[in-house]
C-alpha cells in the first residue's frame, strides 16, 4: 500500500472526548511544531457542551507558510469510539490512523487504504496510574509522545514546552514528561519510526507569535484606551471579556490608589449591555462591547439608536452559525447583512473586517478612535474560527508617539466662545458634527440626545424639511467615512487576467493558497482582501476592471456579495460566489474546487477526494 | 414641540447660593396635557435642585420612552439630557455613570417603561445599587397610546375607556425592596410638600434611590373607578411620617418634638429628619418597610413617604472598587500601557 510521504507539509486531526483535558495536550503538539520553526495553523471543533461529547483538533502544519485549512485529513489521531467510524472515514488514501486500540477496532471500520497504527493508550494508562483523572489526563499527554516518535519532533523541545508550562507548579513538570516518554517509547519499539509523514525543524517562523484573536481584541481594547466594557457571555465572544479584564488587572490598577482604571459590567442581557456602551461613551469614556449573532440581533434597537443620535459605539461580533442559535461552537461569516443595516429604518453601519490576530489588535485599538471621530457604531466582525483558535500572527506593536483621536469634542474654552452652539450643525462639511461631555461648561453646550427626530440644534421637530436634511448629512458622513475606515489590499498576478478573488476576514489564507493551486491549474487571479465597509473606492475600481470576480464567504446566501450588489448597484452576473457555511473553515481545495466549477471552458472532474469519501465534500 | 419659555424673570426671584434663581433650573414650556401630575413632579425636580444649590451641569437627566419621559425637556435646561429607548434607561445610566461618577444621574422613568419593558433593566440597576435617582412617574396607564392598562394598575381599576383591569398590579416599591434597594420612597404629585425632600433625599442618598410617585393621568386615567385619580390617591394615600431635609450647610433651625421621631446624617453630610413615623414602620429596617407595605395594600391604603434607606449603603464604585478619579478623564498616560508591555507579551506567546 502507498502510505503518504512529506516533510513539513501534512494536517493532523485529533478526535478526543471534550473535558477530557485533550485541549492542553494538542495545544502542546501545535506549539511543538511552532517551536521547531514551523508554521502551523490549529483549529479546535469543539461542541457546545462541557464534558462528553466529541471534539475534534486539526492542526495544519505548512512550511511554505499556508495557514488556512487545506481540506483532507494526511493523520487522525483518534482516541475517541464515539466519532472513529467517522474518523476512520476522513483520512486521505495512504494517510495514517493512529488509534487507542486497548479495544480492537470494528473490522468493519478497516480500510486498507490507509496505514492503521494501534496504541492501547487506555491500557497503558491502567497500568501506570491509579486516579481515574490522571488516566484520562496523562492518556492525552502520552499520545503526543509517541507522535513525537512517529513524526520525528524534537523531543527536547516538547520538555522544554512542558517546563514552560507548569512553571510555578513544578510538581507536574516530572510527571507529564514522564507521560511524553511513556508514548515515545511504545512508538519506538513497536512501529517503525519516523513514518511518512514526518517534521524537520526550520526557520520559518520569524518573529511570529501563536495568539487567539479574542485575546488581541481585549489588549487592543487595553491600548485603545478603553475604560468601560459590558457584556453578556455568549460563545464564541466570552474570551474577548475575559482577555480584556486579565490584562486590565496586571496593566491598569493604579499604583497609587490600588483602584481600578477600567470597569467591566457583567450586563443583565445583551440589550443592557449595548445600552451601558452607549450611556458610557455619551459621557465620555472609550466604551466596548463583545457579542455573537444573537446579541447582535438584540443590541440592533440600541445601535439604531447610537447611528441616528451619532454617538460613538464600539462593538466587536465573533460571529458563529445562525440563524437563531445555530451551531454556537462552529464558524461562520452570518452576521454580514445584519450587521451593515442593523436596526430599523435608513441606518447603515461602519464593519471592520480583521483577518489575523494583529489585525485584530489593530483594528480593536483603532475601532475606539474611528467611533470617536466618525460618532457612529463601529462593529468589529471577526469569527469563531480567527477569535477561538490559536494564529500565527505577526507580533503585536504599539506606537508609544500615537494619541488617540478623540474626534470632535468642544472643551470648556471653546464653549465660552461661541455664540450658539448645535449639536447636529455641520459646520465642517464633511457631516461630522461637534459633540460636548456632559459637565463640560456651566450655561453652554447642554442639549438633549435622543433618537427622535430634531433640528440642527438638537430641539425636537416633526418638520419633515429637517428630518431629510439630517438624514442627508448622515450620508454626507457615510462618504466621509470612507476616506476613513482601512483600504483594501490587493495582490495582483503576475500573468494578465479578468478574473479575480475577493474575500475578507477568515477566508485569506485559504483563499490565498487557493489562488496558488489556481495559477497551476492556469488559472491566475488578481485577489482583494476588504477590510471594511463602507466601500472604499479602490474596491469599485477593483471590480469594474475586472471581467468577472468570485466573492469568496462563509456563510449560504452570499451576504458580502449582496452587500457589494447594493451598493455598488452592479447586475448578477459580475460576482460570483463561493460559499462555505457548514460550520468550519473555509478550506483551500473547496475554493478551488469552486471556482473551476464556475469557470468557462473548465468542466473538470469532481476531486479525487469525492470518489473515496461519499458526502464528505463540503468539508473538504 | 418645545418652547423656550421666556426669559424675563422678576429681579426679587430668591437666588440659592450659586447665585441662581428657580428659573434658571428650568426647561422648556411642558406639552403635556393641563393638569398632569407629571408636570407637578417636573416642578418639584426644579425646586429640589434649586433649593439644594446644585450646578445644573454637574446633572445628567435620563429618561426611556413615554409621557413621563418626555418631561427631563421641562425641567434643568442647563443639563444635558438623554432621551432613550422604551424601558432602556437603566443601562444608558449605567454606563454613564461608569464613565463619570462626579455627575449627579436623575433617571425618569413612567409605568410602562419601568414595570413592563423596562423590567430587567430596572431590576438589575437595583440589586447593582447603581448611583442614580430613579423617580417613576406612574400613572397606571400608557398615556402616549390613548390609555391602555399599565402594569402597576391595581386589579379591578378602571381606566376611561377601559373595564376593570383584571390582572394583579406590580408594586414597585415593594419589588425594589426585595431586589435589595438601598433607597424606596413612594410619593404623590399633588404633595410637593412630601415629594421636595424625598428628592433631595433621594440625591445625597449614596446608591439606588426610588421614589414611585403616583402621578395621575388626567386624560386617561382620572375618572371615578380607577385607583390612580386624583380623588382616590388624596383620600387613601397614608404617609409614613413627615420627612425633612437639611443640606449639610445648613444650620439645623427647626426644633422637632420629642417622641416618635428619627434623625439620620446622609453621606455627604446632609440630615434626614423623620417626624410622626407610623407606630409600625421602622424605615431603617427592610423586613418591617416589607411589612407596612403589605400591610397597607392589604387594607387598601397607598403608603407614601420614605419607606425604606440603608444607612451604609455601597455603591457601584465602591463595590467595583474603580477609579476615584472620573474614567472618562483618563487619558494616555493612564490607559495604554505602551511598546515595551507589548514586546514582553509577544515573548511570552512563542
Amino acid at each position: 500500500m502507498q502510505a503518504l510521504q512529506s516533510v513539513n507539509e501534512f494536517v493532523i486531526k485529533f478526535a478526543n472526548v471534550n473535558g477530557t483535558g485533550s485541549a492542553s495536550a494538542n495545544n502542546l503538539f501545535a506549539k511543538a511544531i511552532f517551536r521547531m520553526g514551523l508554521p502551523v495553523c490549529p483549529k479546535n471543533i469543539f461542541p457546545s457542551n462541557i464534558q462528553g461529547l466529541p471534539t475534534w483538533y486539526e492542526v495544519r502544519v505548512s512550511e511554505r507558510g499556508y495557514l488556512g485549512r487545506r481540506g483532507g485529513v494526511d493523520i487522525m489521531l483518534s482516541v475517541n469510539p464515539q466519532s472513529m467510524p467517522q474518523d476512520i472515514k476522513e483520512v486521505e488514501p495512504g494517510g495514517y490512523f493512529i488509534y487507542d486500540n486497548t479495544k480492537p477496532l470494528d473490522l468493519r471500520l478497516m480500510r486498507s487504504d490507509v496505514n492503521i497504527f494501534g496504541i492501547p493508550l487506555t491500557r497503558i494508562c491502567n497500568e501506570e496510574y491509579e486516579d481515574p483523572r490522571q488516566r484520562q489526563l496523562f492518556r492525552n499527554v502520552i499520545y503526543v509522545g509517541a507522535l513525537a516518535a512517529l513524526l520525528d519532533i524534537d523531543f527536547a523541545v516538547l520538555t522544554g514546552l512542558v517546563e514552560d508550562q507548569f512553571k510555578g507548579k513544578d510538581k507536574l513538570i516530572l510527571p507529564n514528561i514522564h507521560a511524553l516518554e511513556l508514548g515515545y517509547q511504545y512508538a519506538q519499539e513497536h512501529f517503525e519510526c519516523p513514518i511518512g509523514i514526518r517534521v524537520r525543524a526550520s526557520d520559518k517562523v520569524g518573529d511570529n507569535i501563536l495568539l487567539d484573536g479574542n485575546t488581541a481584541l481585549g489588549l487592543g481594547a487595553i491600548y485603545g484606551g478603553a475604560t468601560v466594557a459590558a457584556w453578556y457571555p455568549i460563545t464564541p465572544s466570552t474570551s474577548v471579556v475575559d482577555a480584556f479584564e486579565r490584562y486590565a488587572k496586571r496593566l491598569r490598577i493604579d499604583p497609587g490608589t490600588g483602584r481600578k482604571n477600567y470597569a467591566i459590567l457583567q450586563a443583565e442581557d445583551e440589550l443592557a449591555a449595548i445600552g451601558m456602551v452607549v450611556g458610557a461613551s455619551w459621557n465620555g469614556a472609550r466604551a466596548f462591547t463583545a457579542t455573537s449573532g444573537p446579541g447582535l440581533s438584540l443590541m440592533s434597537e440600541f445601535l439604531g439608536l447610537a447611528y441616528f443620535a451619532e454617538i460613538p459605539t464600539v462593538l466587536f461580533d465573533v460571529q458563529r452559525a445562525g440563524p437563531s442559535t445555530g451551531m454556537p461552537t462552529r464558524t461562520q461569516q452570518s452576521d454580514v447583512l445584519s450587521a451593515a443595516y442593523a436596526s430599523h429604518g435608513d441606518t447603515k453601519q461602519v464593519l471592520l473586517f480583521p483577518s489575523t490576530p494583529k489585525e485584530c489588535f489593530d483594528f480593536g485599538a483603532l475601532s475606539f478612535d474611528l467611533a470617536e471621530r466618525l460618532q457612529t457604531p463601529i462593529i468589529l466582525m471577526t469569527d469563531l474560527d480567527l477569535g477561538m483558535n490559536d494564529n500565527m500572527s505577526p507580533p503585536l506593536t504599539w506606537d508609544d508617539a500615537r494619541r488617540y483621536d478623540r474626534g470632535k469634542v468642544l472643551n470648556a474654552e471653546q464653549l465660552e466662545q461661541m455664540e450658539r452652539y448645535g449639536r447636529y450643525l455641520d459646520v465642517d462639511g464633511d457631516g461630522i458634527c461637534y459633540r460636548t461631555i456632559p459637565g463640560t461648561h456651566p450655561e453652554k453646550g447642554a442639549f438633549f440626545t435622543r433618537g427622535t427626530s430634531r433640528d440642527e440644534y438638537a430641539v425636537y421637530t416633526e418638520k419633515g424639511e429637517e428630518y431629510e436634511k439630517n438624514m442627508h448629512r448622515l450620508m454626507a458622513k457615510w462618504e466621509t467615512i470612507k476616506e476613513w475606515v482601512p483600504r483594501p489590499l490587493e495582490t495582483q498576478s503576475e500573468q494578465d487576467t479578468d478574473t479575480a478573488i475577493l474575500f475578507y476576514g477568515t477566508s485569506e489564507e485559504s483563499s490565498m493558497e487557493a489562488r496558488d493551486y489556481l495559477a497551476e491549474d492556469g488559472v491566475p487571479l488578481n485577489a482583494m482582501r476588504v477590510r471594511a465597509f463602507p466601500f472604499n473606492q479602490e474596491v469599485a475600481d477593483f471590480i469594474a476592471r475586472h471581467e468577472r470576480v468570485f466573492v469568496i464567504e462563509q456563510n449560504r446566501d452570499a451576504q458580502l456579495r449582496t452587500l457589494l450588489m447594493a451598493e455598488f448597484e452592479l447586475g448578477p452576473d459580475k460576482l460570483k460566489s463561493v460559499l462555505c457555511f457548514d460550520g468550519t473553515p473555509i478550506s483551500a481545495r473547496n475554493i478551488r474546487k469552486q471556482i473551476l466549477q464556475q469557470m468557462p471552458g473548465y468542466n473538470v472532474t469532481p476531486l479525487r477526494r469525492e470518489r473515496l469519501v461519499a458526502g464528505a465534500e463540503n468539508r473538504s | 414641540m418645545s418652547y423656550q419659555l421666556p426669559k424675563f424673570r422678576h429681579p426679587d426671584l430668591p437666588v440659592n447660593a450659586l447665585g441662581y434663581t428657580r428659573a434658571d433650573y428650568e426647561g422648556s414650556i411642558s406639552t403635556l396635557c393641563a393638569g398632569c401630575g407629571h408636570d407637578s413632579i417636573s416642578g418639584a425636580i426644579v425646586r429640589a435642585c434649586h433649593e439644594l444649590a446644585l450646578e445644573p451641569h454637574k446633572i445628567a437627566k435620563l429618561s426611556g420612552i413615554g409621557c413621563s419621559s418626555k418631561s427631563p425637556t421641562y425641567f434643568l435646561g442647563k443639563s444635558h439630557g438623554f432621551n432613550s429607548v422604551h424601558g432602556r434607561m437603566p443601562s444608558v445610566v449605567s454606563g454613564a455613570n461608569m464613565a463619570n461618577r462626579d455627575l449627579l444621574y436623575l433617571g425618569v422613568s413612567g409605568d410602562g417603561d419601568t414595570a413592563s419593558i423596562g423590567m430587567g433593566q430596572f431590576a438589575h440597576a437595583v440589586r447593582r445599587n447603581l448611583n442614580m435617582v430613579y423617580i417613576v412617574m406612574n400613572n397606571g396607564c400608557y398615556g402616549l397610546t390613548k390609555g391602555q392598562d399599565s402594569a402597576t394598575a391595581d386589579a379591578g381599576s378602571a381606566s376611561k375607556k377601559g373595564d376593570p383591569n383584571p390582572f394583579s398590579a406590580i408594586d414597585l416599591p415593594g419589588l425594589a425592596l426585595q431586589l435589595g434597594a438601598t433607597f424606596v420612597a413612594r410619593s404623590f404629585s399633588g404633595d410637593k410638600g412630601q415629594l421636595v425632600p424625598l428628592i433631595k433625599a433621594a440625591i445625597s442618598h449614596r446608591g439606588f434611590a426610588l421614589i414611585d410617585v403616583i402621578s395621575p393621568c388626567v386624560t386617561f386615567n382620572n375618572n371615578p373607578g380607577s385607583t390612580k385619580s386624583y380623588d382616590f390617591v388624596r383620600e387613601h394615600a397614608e404617609a409614613t411620617g413627615t420627612v425633612d431635609f437639611v443640606p449639610m450647610r445648613e444650620e439645623i433651625t427647626t426644633s422637632y418634638p420629642a417622641g416618635r421621631s428619627q434623625e439620620v446624617t446622609l453621606h455627604d453630610g446632609s440630615v434626614l429628619h423623620l417626624e410622626k413615623l407610623a407606630p409600625d414602620l421602622d424605615p431603617f429596617d427592610r423586613v418591617s418597610a416589607m411589612v407596612a407595605l403589605q400591610r397597607h395594600s392589604a387594607e387598601g391604603q397607598i403608603l407614601t413617604g420614605l419607606i425604606y434607606m440603608d444607612k451604609d449603603s455601597r455603591d457601584l464604585h465602591d463595590i467595583m472598587e474603580t477609579s476615584r478619579r472620573p474614567l472618562n478623564s483618563l487619558v494616555e498616560e493612564d490607559l495604554c500601557p505602551g511598546d515595551k508591555v507589548l514586546a514582553n507579551i509577544n515573548a511570552s506567546l512563542r
